[in-house]
């Protein structure tokens, strides 16, 4: 029962925070952009005459989203028409349960560890849920019945798939050094500093996965530049067809997902919740010198730390996608096959060996 | 005809690279970023408000400035007296292309100025600001000063600006009073004619 309690609390909390930033990537995608390009960006929802900078258009735009009228093309199979923006928000929200987002807790002799599912092959379960996101692209495309949709959605799920391959291969550099597929551990390893002063993070370690890997997810999360499966103002995407919260809802599976590879990114390259030169009983400074810490002090640090990570992730994903132009399919595809998979594949050598080489 | 073959420039290694020319694109956008960012806080607490964070104007609350030739609403311009500058020639009517200007004159008091308009009538519906009527008019008698732009209406009908909102660009529909003296056809008595040369605003 206290179990239940316990992982029912952990639901909630990762849920809280996943599903109000996912609400604020909305006003961060217009406001950004609107100082980006010298704009202002929507400011006029108030209530009570307050405005708060425009942050009372999510709620605007969910209100709308919810009373707007939703259609279901003649000739469509409803019930796959309905499921397929589900298929998409589910698995996007389900790939968080393995996500660590802070150390363990020690409540009386009972050990929290802050993260929803203990999973040994955490990596290989966020995969699977990426994966199986694909199933809400393509549903998508194929019960609306419309030619656009379906052509957006084979365009989305080979763009999907291609990437995943490179992304998948680049994480196993990342495995190779920390010799763990459960995400835990994967940022307990990284609490250790390479010649004392740095910090051992992914990042040092694997430089060129990180890239590939950001590359890679960011095709994954059909973002801009690689959001040519939507490509709103001409290539039509997938969900032509939709219209009202079953449209809002692939949005926010796009904007799920940017947190989940912002949340990834930070997990295996950037230390997780580590921060810099804290362990569980303090700092120890690389010069010799100890700042005590407590463990609850210790524990909202290390939560602190993995959320800072995640928003400058976001804010950086965001700014890329007002920086770059669209690809072509073609180079899209060309970028995928034979730039970013041949580069990941010659990482996991050159890792493999320099391992096989030095810890013997 | 010569053709001019534009062949595309070949990249070099370094731009092929992608990631050193994304971090170019990066600084450019994150310069504009922070710069706006940083003028949106100055000016959040009323500092450096001579320099612009944004090209937007917020537009009901901040008017953006016009040009000085710039076209707006028309006016009739008035007498001392309070008695229209126009004198009833219909230049404007004939030049106007589109046709939205309709002129009844009247006989003036004064033999100088022969006649003055009983009606004037200006139908915004149709009127593509050309700013001929200006332009035509030998008196100086109507203008496109007012500055108003913020046209909007429900109907056809509200379009049709009557000699009493030409005259004073400040009234807005519904007029609730007329406050013309001289005789004229006015659309608060159903289009009969009221007011007299002599103050008083019987019919006749």
């Amino acid at each position: 029962m206290e179990d239940l309690i316990v992982k029912l609390t952990l639901v909630g909390v990762m849920f809280f925070g996943v599903l109000n930033l996912a609400a604020l990537h909305t006003w961060l995608e217009r406001k950004q952009s609107a100082i980006i390009q010298d704009r202002i960006g929507a400011n006029r929802a108030d209530i009570l005459g307050w405005r708060l900078m425009g942050l009372f258009h999510p709620l605007a735009d969910a209100i709308k989203m919810f009373t707007k009228e939703d259609l279901v093309p003649a000739g469509a199979d409803k019930a796959l028409h309905t499921l397929a923006p589900f298929f998409s928000v589910f698995f996007a929200l389900a790939a968080f349960a393995a996500i660590p987002f802070g150390d363990r807790v020690l409540i009386g002799d009972r050990v929290i560890e802050l993260q929803i599912a203990k999973i040994d092959v955490g990596l290989l379960y966020i995969f699977a849920m990426l994966s199986l996101g694909v199933y809400g692209v393509i549903l998508a495309g194929f019960a609306s019945r419309s030619n656009y949709a379906l052509l957006g959605g084979l365009r989305a799920t080979a763009q999907m798939i291609s990437y995943e391959i490179a992304l998948g291969i680049a994480i196993i550099g990342v495995v190779l050094v920390y010799g763990t597929m459960d995400l835990q551990e994967v940022v307990r390893g990284q609490g250790k500093l390479l010649g004392g002063w740095i910090p051992l993070w992914g990042i040092v370690v694997q430089p060129v996965a990180f890239f590939v890997f950001l590359t890679a997810a960011l095709a994954e999360t059909k973002r801009t530049p690689f959001d040519l499966p939507e490509g709103e103002p001409e290539i039509i995407g997938y969900f032509v067809e939709y219209s009202g919260m079953k449209f809002g809802m692939f949005y926010l599976t796009d904007f799920l997902e940017t947190i989940l590879v912002a949340c990834l990114a930070t997990t295996l390259f950037f230390g997780g919740w580590q921060v810099p030169y804290l362990q569980a009983d303090g700092f120890h400074f690389p010069w010799g010198s100890m700042l005590p810490v407590s463990q609850w002090a210790y524990v909202i640090l290390g939560v602190a730390s993995f959320s800072t990570k995640v928003l400058i992730f976001c804010v950086l994903f965001m700014q890329l996608r007002w920086t770059l132009p669209r690809f072509r399919y073609d180079q899209l595809m060309r970028l995928g096959w034979l730039g970013l998979f041949p580069i990941s594949v010659v990482n996991v050598l050159v890792t493999a060996s320099a391992l096989a080489l030095f810890s013997s | 005809m010569a053709t001019k073959v534009l062949r595309r420039r070949e990249l070099t290694v370094w731009e092929k690279l992608y990631v050193p020319q994304i971090y170019c694109g990066l600084k450019i956008t994150t310069a504009h970023f922070v710069r706006n960012l940083f003028l949106h806080t100055a000016h959040r607490v009323g500092l450096l408000k001579h320099l612009r964070a944004s090209v937007t104007f917020q537009y009901p609350e901040e008017p953006r400035p016009f040009a000085f030739r710039f076209r707006s609403r028309h006016r009739l311009t008035v007498r001392d007296d309070g008695t229209p500058r126009c004198v009833g020639c219909m230049l404007c009517e004939t030049v106007c292309p589109a046709k939205c200007i309709t002129i009844v004159a009247g006989e003036h008091p004064d033999p100088n100025v022969e006649k003055y308009p009983v009606r004037f009538d200006i139908d915004l519906g149709i009127c593509v600001y050309c700013g001929y009527c200006v332009e035509a008019c030998p008196e100086d008698a109507i203008r496109m000063d007012t500055g108003i732009v913020d046209v909007a209406a429900s109907s056809r009908d509200e379009m049709k600006l009557d000699i009493h909102e030409l005259m004073n660009p400040a009234l807005r529909k519904p007029i609730a009073e007329c406050s013309l003296k001289f005789p004229h056809q006015c659309r608060l008595a159903e289009g009969q004619l009221r007011g007299s040369w002599d103050g008083s605003t019987d019919e006749g």
